[in-house]
């Protein structure tokens, strides 16, 4: 049996479902919610990535080089702005997360 | 891999779910390594397994976390996000199936697509010239070179703007993280060079202008009082 795109992108729907899953359960955690935004931008570059091979064009694979660049400017600074918030409010609860409500 | 990225979202342990995770990109790397996008997939393991995973155990250990009051409502929230993710999964998974059944890497016949399409689409001549000339590269280097070598040519001709657009957001993440985690702690000793520049030297030495007195007149005088 060969693997043809369709398993490649099938695996990232299931990722990407996944992932989408997870920030509706742990709506609590911030540190989770993070982490399933990591694995859906790991979907979509594993799409980005599959379509890059099978059509034969590099660019697939230089928009995954960007994207992987600004995931990781943004995990940074949400996680710079999760430490920042643990020393004001010692919780990452979303929840408590309501002093800019007007 | 499906089974690490379940563990990531149901795991108890923040720790354990960081872990999952590592794996879980482990895993997706030997995927890309498998699609011949070596450099990617290297570089998967380096800056997300080497740098924000480690950023992210470092938080998470760091921060005292209390376990129960985060697992309130996960219950709660279960039926509505198992409905939504399989409705995702299922129009993806039925869309993609049903319309993409590529099982050998077409180079030749994607070129010759892409290379019309991109000149019809952009109207203006130059960006059109750059689009034909990023399709002719791409075909170029799938052929002939190794995968880092040919993503180091097209990344550094075509995409040098992009590049150095990323260099940027880079640049302004450090500075905001750097930003916003910075304490400035009162009891630590540090130079002002502004004061230092600005300082006389009247401020520093005064000299002042008396009469000279006798030192030892005084506590004479008191022990004669007492």
């Amino acid at each position: 049996m060969n693997i043809t795109l369709g398993h490649y992108l099938t695996l990232g729907a299931i990722l990407f479902a996944l992932s989408v899953i997870g920030i509706f359960l742990n709506r609590k955690n911030l540190i989770v919610l993070l982490m399933a935004i990591e694995l859906m931008l790991l979907a979509v570059n594993m799409n980005f990535v599959a379509f890059s091979h099978y059509l034969g064009d590099l660019n697939g694979q230089i928009f995954v080089f960007f994207i992987l660049t600004v995931a990781a400017a943004e995990s940074a600074i949400g996680l710079a702005i999760l430490v920042q918030l643990f020393r004001n409010k010692s919780s990452i609860n979303v929840d408590e997360l309501n002093t800019l409500k007007g | 891999m499906l089974f690490a990225s379940f563990r990531v979202i149901t795991a108890r342990n923040p720790v354990h779910a960081a872990l999952y995770l590592v794996l879980a990109f482990f895993q997706a790397s030997g995927i890309w390594m498998l699609l011949q996008a070596e450099f990617l997939s290297i570089a998967l393991v380096l800056v997300y397994v080497g740098a924000v995973m480690v950023l992210f155990l470092f938080v998470v250990m760091l921060l005292d976390i209390n376990l129960d009051s985060i697992r309130i409502g996960f219950w709660k929230h279960f039926p509505l996000a198992a409905t939504v993710g399989a409705v995702i999964a299922l129009e993806l998974a039925g869309v993609l199936l049903g319309g993409f059944r590529v099982t050998e890497p077409q180079k030749q016949v994607a070129t010759q697509l892409i290379s019309p399409v991109a000149v019809s689409a952009v109207a203006p001549v130059d960006v059109a010239s750059a689009a034909v000339q990023a399709a002719d590269v791409g075909h170029m280097v799938v052929a002939q070179v190794s995968n880092t070598k040919a993503l180091g040519v097209l990344l550094y001709t075509v995409y040098l703007y992009p590049v150095q657009v990323a260099a940027l957001i880079l640049l302004v993440a450090l500075i905001a993280a750097i930003a916003l985690t910075l304490r400035a702690r009162k009891d630590s000793k540090f130079q002002n060079p502004a004061d230092q520049v600005r300082v006389k030297a009247r401020d520093r030495v005064s000299l002042v202008k008396m009469d000279a007195v006798k030192p030892a007149a005084a506590p004479a005088a008191e022990e004669t009082q007492a």
